[in-house]
């Protein structure tokens, strides 16, 4: 086993488990900070995929920009929940 | 197993994560990330399956790309009509109590 | 009941799916050596940016029209009266580091349009970095949400689309869309990728800056 085969397992493996971890957060909140883990990651995963483009922009878009956008929601709920804006 | 094969696999696996996510009743904020899990693992199978037997493929990657880049802009669209529907995260029913 | 259904059915998706792609043949040559045979008509170095921009060009204008489309359908949902929170005191840290990320944003954005000809980078990421250093200034209230969109972000928005299209039509006498005349390919590639990234950049923001509650507008 080459040392990247082990790291390509390893990083496969806490994909899923950050997958598995968003979809099944208790709360909303959990669920975006883990989705934002997940963008990362699969940056990480596009890198070994010999995809440099892309992985530069899942980490600006996929995790930054849709992070930003669903956070911001969030605070909107926040505001809702709290009755009044 | 190359790189490539062993990340469609696990772009299949997230996809469907995603899809279970999306068919479970849950708020529309949980729904909308659960969407982007499904949108990366079908990305991921795309760009993986082209190059399970090594070597790089730009047509896929360009395609990815543009896909990443359509997945934030239906993603803020998702948002805006679930902040219309009244409770973009409401935790009880699917939030159509506006 | 739904959930154990949902569960079945999922793993049943997996189960098959998996077996599908292990069951598949060996792959062939592919596209990459018809994309390596044609590089030195494509006007650029490096193949990703050689097929988002000229052997499928096709595509990215029909996505940034996608997107364009993604904006006007958020801007007809939205609320033309958004309830703007009064937003809690700024740390004056975050303000000032903000004020010094930005023109190096800036600097980095300009760096990827330019990188994208050789190595990795492009209109796309660019955008994406000058986007989120438009979200970042935002958070910081150096930057005001957008209402309604004025005459210049409008320009701004679709110029860049319009400058693709332009150059789409205008080479449509040659026969085929988007198809380049190699001696002329690099600078064609470099104006589309430089009126995709502004219009890219504002799109991207726009998304943020058009949903956002936060702050107060001044």
């Amino acid at each position: 086993m080459t040392v990247g085969l082990v790291f390509d397992l390893l990083l496969a493996g806490t994909l899923l488990w950050s997958a598995w971890r968003t979809l099944a957060a208790p709360t909303p909140e959990r669920a975006v900070i883990l989705f934002i883990v997940f963008g990362l990651l699969m940056a990480l995963a596009w890198a070994r995929l010999s995809a440099p483009d892309i992985a530069l922009a899942e980490a600006a878009i996929g995790a930054g920009l849709t992070g930003a956008l669903l956070l911001d929601a969030l605070g909107t709920l926040r505001r809702r929940a709290g009755g009044g804006p | 197993m190359s790189t490539g094969m062993l990340f469609a696999l696990v772009g299949a696996l997230l996809f469907t994560m995603g899809a279970a996510g999306v068919a479970l009743p849950g708020a529309p904020l949980r729904r909308i990330v659960a969407f982007n899990v499904m949108g990366s693992g079908a990305l991921l199978v795309l760009v993986g399956l082209a190059q399970r037997g090594g070597g790089v493929d730009p047509v896929p990657q360009a395609m990815v790309l543009t896909g990443i880049v359509v997945a934030v802009a239906a993603t803020a669209l998702a948002l805006a009509l679930a902040r219309r529907l009244g409770a973009p995260g409401a935790r009880a029913a699917s939030g159509d109590d506006d | 009941m739904r959930r154990g259904a949902v569960g079945v059915a999922a793993l049943l998706f997996a189960g098959v799916l998996i077996g599908a792609l292990l069951g598949l043949p060996a792959p062939g040559a592919g596209l990459p050596p018809l994309v390596t045979a044609q590089m030195g008509n494509s006007g650029v170095t490096h193949p990703v940016t050689a097929v988002l921009l000229n052997f499928r060009g096709y595509d990215t204008l029909l996505e940034v029209a996608v997107l364009l489309v993604a904006l006007l359908g958020l801007l007809a949902v939205q609320r033309s009266e958004r309830a703007v929170a009064p937003g809690a005191a700024v740390e004056p840290v975050l303000q000032t580091l903000a004020r010094r990320a930005a023109p190096l944003m800036v600097v980095v954005g300009v760096y990827l349009l330019w990188a994208g000809a050789s190595r990795p980078g492009g209109a796309f990421q660019a955008a994406a970095v000058l986007a989120a250093g438009a979200v970042l200034a935002h958070l910081a209230r150096l930057l005001p949400a957008w209402s309604a969109p004025r005459a210049w972000l409008r320009t701004g928005i679709t110029g860049g689309f319009l400058v693709f299209l332009a150059v789409a039509v205008a080479l449509l006498g040659g026969g085929a869309l988007l198809q380049y005349p190699p001696a002329h390919a690099g600078l064609l590639i470099l104006l589309i990728e430089a009126g995709l990234t502004v219009s890219l950049a504002l799109l991207l923001a726009g998304l943020f800056l058009f949903l956002s509650e936060e702050g107060t507008r001044r």
